[in-house]
């Protein structure tokens, strides 16, 4: 069976059709699927719910589908680089719901393992536990969230082999790993393509089993949102 | 004279230990790392995905693949190790990070803290504050002592009880301000003690600007 796809377009030929939840790994621009991105954007797949740390920045990532009124829900922990997310959220365009980052990751691991609720002290005594089940393990709190699975998942690798065993690089693995596992379909694209044998198989950090589409995107487009420097001494 | 933002965060970095691991705020938490004294072993993590931040990177040298959580460009150390988010907070949630020093809109007297949202206005999301004061051993609030608005309103800070909503409830350690340092203990019934006050200011100006309950630690002079 070959995973590989030659472009974003037809790695997401298929998958996409109105109203699906999507799943899209980065934080803040690091890791994000943008090829991907761009290819739903061209679909013209409407009534989306993300599932994504962040919302882009206008005009780059998930602002794009912002734009284009692509998406109807929002599952995140901080929206707060994007102005035309509050545009859309204060005119009621926008529907959102906050996850605090840990508990977030953990229903997307969750999700992907098979696991259907856990209980988190992250939230208690919040708005966040409103309306959950808390309960007491040892003396102490914990309230119930839910795992979280998504029709298709969208993942940046650094390197992929064609049986889709995936390397992340630096800090632009963030959510891409756990994602990568929630999909029903998860589509990768992949920065270096190589065959299997290629990458030291204890050096795989997503298996080949969670990804079932790859896309080789070698100029992949990379941006930085606070570009923060020092001085040399003289 | 109120302590400066460096001397704020000079008096956060007195809380560090050898060999902790720490998650730093950002605004005057961050500048803490400037004070972390030679010799001790401090490693910072990064929730987004990274153990043993290093400091900026030189110009021409930034790397879209290296930020922190505020999304800048960072560098990385001999000591460095990458993870994913669920590792991140598996190390937040689980008790691993021994201090966590971020700001604060509100404290209560009990601990509680609020610094995520202000209903009526805009929200930006919580990010990870909620996991870290949820799961991290010490937690060290640095903020001004009283909110000045642009219009002169002032308000206060420290609470009897938060108004705005909450990010956690009995959460809060320590709460370094520019008038001074107080201590809450948030498991028992102890409530906030003032332990230091910042150099020329007195017992009369903290109880004007404190709404919270306090006793005064023995041996802090007004």
């Amino acid at each position: 069976m070959n995973k590989v796809y030659s472009d974003a377009r037809s790695a997401l030929a298929g998958v996409l059709k109105d109203g699906m939840t999507i799943m899209s790994g980065g934080f803040g621009l690091c890791g994000i699927p943008e090829s991907l991105i761009l290819a739903i954007r061209d679909s013209g797949v409407t009534g989306l719910t993300i599932i994504s740390n962040n919302a882009g920045v206008d005009g780059i990532g998930l602002g794009v589908l912002l734009e284009t009124k692509q998406i109807k829900k929002m599952i995140s922990s901080y929206v707060g680089e994007n102005k035309l997310f509050a545009q859309q959220f204060l005119s009621g365009e926008l529907e959102l719901e906050f996850n605090p980052q840990g508990t977030l990751a953990e229903r997307i691991r969750a999700g992907g393992a098979g696991i259907p609720a856990f209980f988190t002290k992250t939230g208690v005594g919040t708005l966040i536990a409103e309306g959950k089940e808390v309960r007491a393990f040892n003396g102490e709190d914990y309230v119930m969230e839910t795992g979280l699975v998504a029709d298709v998942a969208l993942v940046h690798a650094w390197k992929g082999d064609t049986e889709g065993n995936l390397v992340y690089r630096k800090t632009a693995r963030n959510f891409n790993p756990m994602m990568a596992t929630a999909g029903k379909v998860t589509v990768a694209q992949v920065e270096n393509l190589v065959q299997p044998g290629e990458i030291d198989p204890d050096h795989i950090i997503t298996p080949g089993i969670f990804v079932q589409r790859i896309v080789h995107v070698p100029d992949a487009a990379k941006h930085i949102e606070q570009r923060t420097t020092r001085k040399r001494n003289a | 004279m109120a302590w400066t933002r460096e001397q704020m965060a000079a008096r956060a970095a007195k809380e560090l230990r050898d060999g902790f691991y720490v998650n730093l705020g950002i605004g005057i938490p961050t500048l803490v790392s400037n004070y972390i004294p030679a010799g001790m072993n401090v490693q910072l993590q990064s929730e987004n995905g990274m153990m043993g931040m290093g400091p900026f990177p030189y110009e021409g040298e930034e790397d879209p693949d290296l930020i922190n959580a505020g999304k800048q460009t960072i560098t990385e150390l001999p000591t460095t190790s990458y993870f994913s988010s669920a590792d991140s907070f598996a190390m937040i949630r689980g008790g691993h990070i021994d201090l966590s020093i971020l700001g604060a809109m509100q404290v209560a007297e009990n601990g509680d803290l609020a610094n995520w949202m202000i209903p009526g206005k805009m929200v930006k999301g919580m990010g990870g504050a909620m996991d870290l004061v949820a799961g991290v051993k010490k937690v060290v609030v640095v903020m001004d002592h009283i909110a000045k608005a642009k219009d002169g309103t002032v308000e206060k800070k420290l609470l009897h009880a938060c108004n705005l909503p909450l990010t956690g409830a009995r959460v809060v350690d320590l709460v370094i301000t520019d008038l001074g340092v107080f201590a809450i203990d948030k498991h028992g019934a102890g409530g906030m003690t003032l332990i230091e006050l910042a150099e020329g200011v007195s017992l009369d100006e903290i109880r004007e600007k404190t709404e919270a309950g306090f006793a005064v630690a023995p041996g802090v002079a007004g």
